[in-house]
């Protein structure tokens, strides 16, 4: 049973990372619904937003990965 | 019509893709035996004979291939005993450099110079006979003829952490195995080879060197008139890179950083696509090494915080308009930020591209698992369909993570640089 907790940590980083970005993806959905001409902005603003969720959640995965 | 024909070729490439992961994996799978089979050897502190035993029973465990097939290597494994051998360059102290092909291994069944080539790694056996093209004795050979030179024990220290005794046989004795030095693990031994990762950083290099100065030459050639060719295909990624992401992102001064943001973004983009092509000239998973995104985000570290300004300075040791405890409470936040920062560029990209590797690799595994080690062909049918299916999608979305993470990079380096070099007018501002 080595690595189980681990395992639960990553699954637990996941759990916050999903809900993170489910969070920007739909509020830019709602966000372009309202503006369609500002689609680009949001994209890319969507994507930092993302990336930074992303990046802590990921550093928790590695860390789960290695421990 | 054409548009066909597109998708057929992206069907036989993923095709391709699955059959050649497919075929590495089928070399895996000895690996696995030789390393499963000796630790139980070793639980029941059995003699020789054990070694020869073979072990049909037994569960297929995907993860010894999977961890095989992300890391480096000194060879293009292509399958079987086929290889595309590189050079090794080693350092030893004392002895200087020393310059050999890993050809001179003979697919690990030889030791050269007191090297050894395990499951396409080398490493160092302490002790033995630093002579040319000793040939090893195999240890163990499993049902499909594969001999394994290389001894595997996984030895548990008083944390639980499980860590990996190799050793090999010669002549009735046994010889342990050393890694080369890493940054806090330094053994006898450097090593500065060509390996697969370090191949396909040089190959991504000279495309990018080919491609850019032949849409340089193209635009001398050719003043006002429209593009053509590879130089139409560029065009709109550098344009979109430098008006959508250097000058917002940066601001005034963006020419000064548009070479330094315009190599990371093509450099990470040529080695991701080259990592997800299975065979030769591909195959490097070169960004999911965490060395090479270390020294990437130290490159934009290095440059953040040598082009910050005075404002981007006081941002950090002394916050202005607010108050004074809250300026002190800021210090420690801020500074930990100047390094976090680079530590998550280099994280997100390490792990995107590691985990896309692992769940490829995963899916192909699944041919073995359902497979039973090649006693249930049915399964392995099975397996391979499902495979099939998940790893032409996983490759389509691969190649979205590839452009993605390659732009994900390059806009938070953008972005960084640009906080670093903002002009600030706060008593008018606020």
């Amino acid at each position: 049973m080595t690595g189980t907790l681990a395992a639960v940590g990553a699954g637990l980083a996941v759990i916050g990372a999903g809900i993170g970005i489910g969070q920007i993806g739909g509020k830019a959905m709602e966000a372009i619904a309202r503006q369609p001409e500002a689609v680009g902005d949001i994209r890319t603003n969507m994507l930092i937003a993302a990336a930074l969720v992303e990046g802590a959640a990921l550093a928790t995965i590695v860390l789960a990965f290695f421990a | 019509m054409k548009g066909l024909a597109r998708q057929f070729l992206i069907l036989v490439f993923c095709f391709a893709t699955t059959l050649l992961l497919a075929q590495h994996e089928n070399d895996a799978v000895g690996h696995d035996h030789s390393s499963s089979a000796e630790v139980e050897t070793v639980d029941h502190q059995a003699g020789e004979s054990e070694h020869a035993a073979p072990h049909t029973a037994e569960k297929y465990n995907p993860s010894p291939a999977v961890m095989n097939h992300i890391g480096d290597a000194h060879e293009f494994h292509i399958w079987g005993q086929i290889s595309i051998p590189l050079p090794c360059i080693t350092y030893e102290e004392g002895q200087g450099l020393s310059f050999f092909s890993s050809a001179s291994f003979h697919h690990g069944t030889m030791a050269y110079n007191g090297y050894v080539l395990d499951h396409g790694v080398l490493r160092k056996a302490i002790g033995f006979p630093t002579r040319e093209g000793v040939e090893l004795e195999a240890i163990h050979t499993d049902q499909d003829g594969h001999a394994h030179y290389v001894h595997t024990e996984e030895v548990k220290d008083e944390v639980g952490k499980i860590a990996e005794h190799k050793t090999i046989h010669y002549q009735g004795q046994t010889y342990p195995l050393e890694s080369s030095s890493k940054i806090f693990a330094a053994t006898s031994w450097t090593d500065f080879s060509i390996t697969k990762n370090v191949f396909t950083m040089f190959l991504a290099t000279i495309l990018l060197f080919l491609i850019f100065f032949g849409m340089k030459r193209f635009y001398a050639n050719n003043e006002g008139k429209a593009p053509r060719g590879l130089t139409n295909f560029m065009e709109p990624f550098f344009e979109f890179m430098r008006d959508e992401v250097v000058k917002p992102s940066i601001g005034p001064k963006w020419e000064k950083y548009m070479g330094l943001i315009m190599s990371l973004f093509f450099f990470i983009l040529v080695c991701n696509l080259l990592g997800l092509i299975p065979f030769f000239p591909g195959s490097g998973n070169v960004m999911g090494n965490i060395s090479v995104t270390i020294v990437l985000a130290l490159i934009t570290f290095v440059v953040v915080n040598f082009s910050g300004n005075k404002h981007y300075w006081q941002h950090i040791f002394w916050m202005p308009n607010v108050p004074v405890p809250i300026k002190i409470l800021f210090i420690p936040i801020e500074l930990a930020g100047l390094f976090i920062k680079p530590f998550t560029l280099l994280i997100r990209l390490f792990a995107n591209i590691t985990a896309g590797h692992t769940i490829i690799l995963s899916l192909v595994s699944l041919i073995f698992i359902f497979g039973e080690v090649g006693q249930n062909v049915g399964g392995a049918s099975v397996g391979a369909v499902v495979a099939f299916i998940f790893v032409a999608f996983m490759n389509l979305l691969e190649l979205l993570v590839a452009v993605l993470q390659a732009f994900i990079f390059a806009l938070l380096s953008a972005l960084y640089i640009g906080a670093a070099v903002e002009e600030h007018h706060h008593e008018e501002a606020h």
